[in-house]
């Protein structure tokens, strides 16, 4: 990695998260802002608060009460209360939060994901024979992101062929709908006509296994507090909250041991290491930036807040906080102490957190058997998303032809 | 050796189910208890201690008899 910069003039009072150098390598402004300004603000792109003291994350997010989860995105205007847009339970408080959050929990428990875990791995398969005897590839457009959009369009009860139309969705509405919000405006109703179509398709066909839909529609039938809306908000957020994070997460993984051969050739020879290896990877490269919107007059670490104002949770940021964690900045693949935030803290903690580490296990223990060598392609070969989500858009890898040998187990 | 589950913070993420899953049971929404009285047989103390340090919420405690 490059050297560390100065903070650019002004960061504690105008942090801009689309800065080229922030985007790439945030790691090493949070250790800057540490010592300088641990909470900086900013008033670009709709205004926030930015904590990256463990401490101070993990107190907003255990305090749902003064800062609410009604805003999530980091950019953009903060729209007024009862304008937003809803997809719970992520953007529920309390009380509302608790029994919608019920509602998907049983569909995410260890046994369910473990009977996902077959369409995963055929996937990988099929993704890395689908390379042929190219040599390099972009892994983040050609593998990493196609796992996570098959397995929750099977969660959902989504045809296959519908598949590279949620791509795109998902795209539009998280990677670059930060910085035009036309295009997610365009994704968010585009999504939300889908789902109300298949929520009247899959309520007349009543088909049993109809996935995430299906087990809503037969919830409703009991609980009639869940509104059509309700479902279709809940589809939208598995949808965007399961495909991008889980791509970014696997992206991150592939490029660390792309960079990282002494990790890859362990991890390859000692394959029992990879799920603490997988924790250590998600710590360190933990994706998800949240938004919370303060309920009233408030402080974050010494820094004030109206009512109304924005606060992001850079969770990455709070994983590498030395007070929080031994080499914090180090990735030790067996490290076994891991508390991290990277699924979130409190009440909204992922729900989605067995699923992807089933796809993140998967996806890494095909292509290590398939591709156990590799190094990124050229000096330029990756760039980073920000805002939300962060991860490779682009990971250009190589390999040798050989490597892709050993299909048939 | 014994562990004690905090209902209060659990949150389900089930990293003890990953690390001793012998020594904690989830219900129908992941959240986690310990099994039985929660006491550590003595070549389970790794794994229990394992799961201590893993719980993002710190929602475990492991007490000695
Ligand atoms: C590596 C991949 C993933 C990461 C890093 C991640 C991260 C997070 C984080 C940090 C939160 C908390 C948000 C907050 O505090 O406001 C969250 C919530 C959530 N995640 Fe994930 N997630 C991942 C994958 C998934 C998957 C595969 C799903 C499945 C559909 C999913 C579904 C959800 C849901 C439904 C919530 C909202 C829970 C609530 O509000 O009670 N996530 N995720
Ligand atoms: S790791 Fe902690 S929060 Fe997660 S299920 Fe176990 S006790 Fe609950």
């Amino acid at each position: 990695m490059h050297e560390r910069r100065e903070l650019p003039e002004n960061w504690a009072s105008d942090f801009d998260l689309f800065d080229p150098a922030y985007v790439e390598d945030p790691y090493s402004d949070w250790v800057q802002m540490r010592a300088q300004c641990p909470v900086a603000r900013s008033e670009r792109y709709g205004g926030a608060v930015l904590p990256v003291r463990h401490e101070d994350i993990a107190q907003i997010a255990h305090d749902p009460a003064t800062f609410s989860s009604r805003v999530l995105e980091a950019t953009g205007p903060v729209p007024s209360p009862g304008r937003e847009l809803k997809m719970p339970p992520i953007t529920s408080d309390p009380p509302d939060h608790d029994e919608q959050r019920r509602l998907l929990l049983p569909l995410f428990t260890k046994p369910r994901i473990r009977a996902l875990e077959g369409i995963a791995r055929r996937r990988a398969a099929e993704l890395i024979d689908a390379f042929g005897d190219r040599t390099v590839v972009d892994a983040a457009d050609e593998f990493a992101r196609h796992i996570p959009v098959t397995v929750i369009a099977r969660m959902l009860g989504v045809p296959v062929q519908d598949e590279a139309t949620f791509d795109r969705w998902v795209v539009m509405m998280l990677k670059e709908g930060p910085k035009e919000q036309a295009v997610r405006r365009e994704a968010i109703r585009a999504i939300t006509a889908y789902f109300s179509q298949l929520i009247a398709v899959q309520r007349e066909s009543g088909q049993e296994d109809g996935g995430i839909v299906q087990a809503l529609l037969t919830k409703r039938d009991t609980g009639p507090t869940l509104t059509d809306d309700d479902i279709v908000g809940m589809c939208l957020l598995v949808l965007v909250a399961g495909i991008d994070t889980t791509w970014s997460a696997i992206g991150s993984c592939l490029w660390h041991l792309a960079t990282h051969p002494v990790d890859r050739r362990r991890l390859v020879d000692d394959p029992a290491l990879l799920d603490t290896a997988i924790e250590e990877l998600l710590r360190a490269y933990a994706p998800i930036t949240i938004g919370r919107t303060a309920t009233c007059p408030t402080s974050v670490g010494g820094v004030q807040m109206a009512a109304g104002d924005r606060v992001l949770l850079p969770f990455a940021a709070a994983n590498r906080d030395p007070n929080a964690f031994d080499r914090a900045d180090e990735v030790l693949i067996d490290r076994e102490e891991n508390r991290h935030l990277t699924f979130g803290l409190g009440i909204h903690r992922c729900i989605g957190s067995n699923l992807a580490r089933m796809e993140l296990k998967v996806a890494l223990t095909e292509w290590l058997r398939r591709v156990p060598e590799f190094e990124l392609a050229g000096e330029r070969d990756v760039t980073w998303t920000g805002a939300n989500v962060r991860g490779p858009e682009v990971l250009h890898l190589r390999f040798a032809a050989a490597a892709l040998d050993g299909g048939d187990r | 050796m014994r562990i004690k589950v905090d209902p209060a913070r659990c949150q389900g993420h089930n990293r003890c189910l990953d690390l001793a899953r012998d020594l904690f049971v989830d219900d129908d929404f992941g959240y986690v208890t310990e099994v039985g009285d929660g006491s550590v047989p003595a070549d389970e103390v790794r794994r229990a201690e394992l799961a201590v340090l893993n719980c993002p919420e710190a929602a475990i405690e492991l007490i000695a008899d």
